[in-house]
């Protein structure tokens, strides 16, 4: 342990590198020792840390925002000076301070170095020709895409973990690609020669060409400088526009080496357990680093680990690193590669469980010692087992059940599920969470849920992997403490929303009444009512009811705002928005809503989704204004609904500079085809015409941004307290394919969802997560895309604009009355007071005017103008 | 003050009454409730647009501005004790009387069969 009084207020931090490991440690050492550093971070990249891991994800349309690591706030809250753009270049131990390459000098009190690697590019002929690239930054990324615009051919050098991530890139980019690999197969470090040929096939299968046991010997570029061949070391020449070399990696331990600090044979400063180099003053962490173990680590966990070790050392904590597992978990084109443990079966006397399938492209192998336990295997094709199967490798318990019965398909097999698991046994190897430590924050630390868990222990907060295996584990220990947790919407049903949907529909339910009777107890209340009148709206068409939300006993079960389609504000008057599609709206159609604001006296304001929302209007002004808006061509905006609201958009192709398809055009049809679509919560969507996303569709249920070949479709983003981004859905679809995959969504959604449970945390909550919504709405994993298909069809069909069908029907009409006794008298307690030449709701202490009572021509408020 | 018919199931009306506003609702079961318009929460004449249901067996309507129930019969909050303002939070109550219903004025159809919709909610 380091002496504590090291952590003096006034001493001074260096972090020489700011990647994932770095970012870490900052995180790491600001919990376990706040204030008790002033901390500089010297960087070479010209943006804060970020999650490289998925840098791939880029491509497929991750904003460089997206993978940032660096909390808003972070430097704020903690004084960190961070310098971008400013490497050391320079370590002066006897001086103890870092010169950066601008030349500034910094003395220090600690140094950390988390300088990471840099791609091993292979020193053969030709290798820095135009066109040839690596893989590591965002930067590289950007030049490889606009150099892909003009290519046909890529090659990537390297058949490991990122070089099959860049062939995928490229295959994406629409190269035709061929993947050039050294050893005898692919992926040579974490799985064996049946696991290799199995990835072969599977990535072949993809056309991606394969060339093993290959060495790049040179490189040939044409006349104009730009790579146009690769010679192979087998022979053959392939014809290539573009190299991306990813054949590995190195220490970046130069800066250790100039100034005298020992680094290992391959490279790699040396550090002890507490990641502390010869110079005790000095620390390395991450990929830079010679761990205690004799090893560098290329992976982020261990990265992570050092990272921990080292701030808990700076912070006067027992803290140390040993060594790490290096299991990964991938899906590498499409397929799932795994490896975990001795992979390789390297330990003495170890046996192999084996099950090949090359019909189905799947691998299995497991190492068993020769106690029986499990020490590590591999898995390609089918890695779902993995998140039970590595804690059960690291933790060398004894299976319970033998192990051919884990490699075998589920239908055959039984998987003995996490359960299984011993305390010990690591879950979430990100942050090094154990299956005892999730079962505490459970039973001991009142988590009654996995977010809570995840929050209390970061557990599933990494890589997210273990997710699954998560929430299998919290809910056993939930039951097992016999923790009743009450599912039910409300004190009068004992059912969720969902099943509530399920009865409504399988028993052709069409009132209230029956069903509370049925399947309730008690009266109803705020909670169930108007849920239940969104389950009825939505299933109408389908059960034969009337579409009209407001028509029979329906119109007792809506909420305030539904029963009077409009929305309550807070001195009891309503605001109206018509719809007005995609934000499309005519010079004619601006000024009906003007001309329609100005006579009845009612504060205008442009609201987030491109419409225009008028306040203070009195019920019985709401018929009239809307006879007015009608008769003007507009129809409903369900601002006052759990309904579709707005589709926003950018102006799209047609005007914009930088568009690539009508964004306008298809956030109308979208708009029409979903209005009036009741749903457990509202409902928001957006289109972009490009990638510059100015329509802000990722914050969006369902949000669609334009490609060059189509649209990609992102789901359950939302903003508001807790803003979460959309994922990617489907990518590239043509229009069809966009509508059909948006209407199952949406059934999905509205037959499976709580009640006010946006899209965001109902994703979170499917088991399976995306993925799953993804097999049952593009795969048909459950078998009802037809029943959705239909729902929505039914849906389009029967749309009617509510407030058209209201003031055809006098029964309809009849609720909109200030005073049952004294209709048209409005009420004299809402009164209004002007502000910049509008008006506003007056407050308690001033007087106010309030509606005058003549309602035909509409009431008209003076108001002063400044 | 209005025809029983004015009262939908489950659904409320305001009326003013003396320059008071009187929230009316009527239950499920066809029993009637008379209580103040005002929502002690919000300062808002709007109790009458709130959903009525039950408590516990009790019957309640909740606030449609930010949902604390009232017990219809004794006009107190389920939800909270004190308005923001430190006033109890409670909503004032009045006895109801049903009459028979006035001989059918010009336009009026008389309903096919008798109670309850002969009955007319008198002045509370």
């Amino acid at each position: 342990m380091r002496d504590p009084s090291v952590t003096d207020i006034h001493k001074h931090l260096v972090l020489v590198g700011h990647g994932m490991v770095g970012q870490r440690f900052l995180e790491a050492l600001t919990e376990r020792a706040p204030g008790a550093w002033r901390i500089t971070v010297l960087a070479e990249e010209a943006r804060p840390a970020y999650d490289r891991v998925h840098l791939t994800s880029w491509f497929s349309g991750t904003t460089a925002d997206e993978l940032s690591m660096w909390p808003e706030g972070f430097a704020q809250s903690h004084g960190i000076d961070l310098r971008l753009g400013d490497p050391a270049v320079r370590i002066d131990r006897a001086a103890r301070t870092v010169t950066s390459e601008s030349g500034a000098e910094f003395p220090y009190d600690a140094l950390v170095l988390a300088t990471g690697s840099y791609p091993f590019v292979p020193p053969v002929p030709g290798h820095d020709a135009q066109g040839c690239f690596v893989y590591r930054t965002i930067e590289d990324l950007e030049a490889i895409r606009s150099w892909a615009d003009t290519a046909r051919t890529g090659t990537v050098v390297g058949g490991g973990l990122l070089g099959l991530e860049a062939a995928g890139a490229l295959r994406a980019l629409g190269l035709d690609t061929h993947v050039v690999e050294f050893a005898p197969r692919l992926m040579a470090l974490q799985v064996d020669d049946g696991g290799g040929a199995a990835l072969r096939g599977k990535i072949e299968e993809l056309g991606v060409t394969v060339h093993t046991a290959a060495g790049t010997q040179a490189i040939e570029a044409g006349a104009d400088g730009r790579v146009a061949s690769m010679a192979l070391s087998n022979g053959e020449v392939l014809a290539t526009d573009l190299v991306v070399f990813s054949a590995g990696v190195r220490p970046r331990d130069q800066l250790a080496r100039d100034c005298g600090l020992p680094v290992g044979e391959r490279g790699g400063i040396v550090v002890d357990t507490a990641c502390r180099t010869a110079d005790p003053r000095i620390q390395a962490i991450g990929e830079c680093a010679l761990a205690a173990d004799g090893r560098v680590y290329g992976l982020v966990a261990p990265g992570y680990a050092m990272a921990e070790a080292a701030a808990a050392d700076l912070a006067g904590l027992e803290g140390s690193f040993t060594g790490a597992d290096t299991s990964t978990k991938l899906k590498l084109l499409g397929v799932d590669v795994a490896s975990f443990g001795d992979a390789h079966g390297t330990t003495e006397g170890s046996l192999e469980v084996l099950y090949s399938n090359s019909r189905e492209g799947v691998y299995k192998k497991l190492v068993v010692g020769a106690d029986g336990s499990l020490l590590g295997g591999v898995l390609v094709g089918d890695a779902e087992a993995y998140d039970m199967l590595r804690p059960l490798a690291t933790s060398a318990a004894a299976l319970t059940v033998p192990p051919e019965q884990l490699v075998l398909p589920a239908s055959i097999g039984t998987a003995p599920g996490p359960i299984a698991l011993p305390d010990e046994a690591v879950v979430c190897s990100c942050h090094n969470v154990t299956k005892g430590a999730i079962r505490a924050a459970v039973t001991d630390g009142g988590c009654a849920d996995v977010p809570a868990v995840k929050k209390c222990t970061r557990a599933g907060t990494g890589c997210g992997s273990c997710v699954k295996a998560l929430g299998t584990i919290v809910a056993d220990e939930l039951a097992a403490a016999g923790v009743q947790v009450a599912r039910g919407l409300c004190e009068h049903f004992a059912h969720t929303r969902a099943e509530l949907f399920e009865i409504v529909r399988v028993k052709g339910i069409t009132t209230f009444s029956r069903l509370i009777d049925e399947h309730g107890t008690g009266e109803g209340c705020d909670v169930c009512k108007p849920a239940v009148g969104s389950i009825l709206a939505s299933l109408n068409a389908e059960l034969g009811n009337s579409v009209h939300i407001l028509d029979g006993e329906q119109a007792a079960l809506q909420d305030t705002n539904d029963h009077f389609l409009a929305n309550l504000q807070r001195n009891g008057s309503y605001s109206v928005v018509p719809r007005v599609p995609g934000g499309e709206i005519t010079p004619e159609g601006l000024i009906a809503i003007g001309e329609i604001a100005r006579d009845y006296g009612l504060y205008t304001k442009i609201t987030g989704g491109q419409r225009i929302d008028m306040f203070g209007a009195a019920v019985d002004q709401l018929p009239h204004i809307w006879e007015r808006l009608v008769a003007a061509g507009f129809e409903s905006g369900h601002a006052y609904g759990k309904a579709l609201r707005t589709v926003k958009s950018c102006v799209g192709e047609t005007w914009c500079r930088y568009g690539v398809q009508d964004s306008v055009a298809l956030a109308i049809e979208l708009e029409l085809r979903y209005r009036g679509l009741r749903a457990p919560h509202k409902l928001k969507s957006a289109v972009s015409g490009c990638a510059r996303e100015c329509a802000e569709a990722q914050s969006k249920d369902f949000g669609v941004i334009a490609t060059s070949a189509g649209w990609n479709l992102y789901v359950g983003g939302n903003g508001g307290m807790t803003p979460r981004h959309a994922d990617l859905l489907v990518s590239d679809v043509d229009r069809e394919t966009l509508m059909r995959t948006i209407d199952r969504f949406l059934m999905f959604y509205i037959r499976t969802a709580d009640r006010l449970e946006r899209t965001a945390p109902w994703i979170e909550r499917m088991e399976g997560g995306l993925d799953h919504l993804r097999a049952v709405v593009v795969d048909d994993s459950l078998g009802i895309c037809a029943e959705l298909d239909e729902l929505m069809a039914r849906h389009v069909e029967t749309y009617e604009d509510e407030w058209r069908a209201t003031l055809q029907d006098p029964d309809r009409l009849r609720r909109f009355v200030s005073f049952v006794n004294a209709p048209g008298t409005p009420d004299p307690t809402v009164r209004f007071v002007p502000e910049r030449d509008q008006v506003r709701p007056a407050r308690e202490d001033e007087d106010g005017n309030t509606l005058r009572p003549a309602l035909v021509a509409g009431p008209r408020l003076e108001v002063r103008t400044r | 003050m209005c025809r029983y018919d004015d009262l939908a199931p489950g659904r409320g009306v305001a009326a003013l009454v003396e320059g008071q506003q009187v929230a009316v609702f009527r239950d499920r079961s066809g029993a009637v409730y008379a209580v103040g318009n005002r929502d002690p929460f919000s300062g808002a004449q709007v109790i009458s647009r709130g959903i009525v249901g039950s408590r516990a067996g009790a019957p309640v309507v909740a606030s449609p501005m930010y949902k604390q129930a009232f017990d219809l019969r004794s006009g107190r909050c389920l939800d909270e004790e004190c308005a923001p303002d430190g006033s109890p939070a409670a909503l004032p109550v009045w006895p109801v009387l049903l009459t028979p219903a006035e001989p059918a004025r010009a336009g009026d159809v008389a309903p096919p069969n008798g109670a309850p919709h002969e009955r007319e909610t008198g002045r509370s």
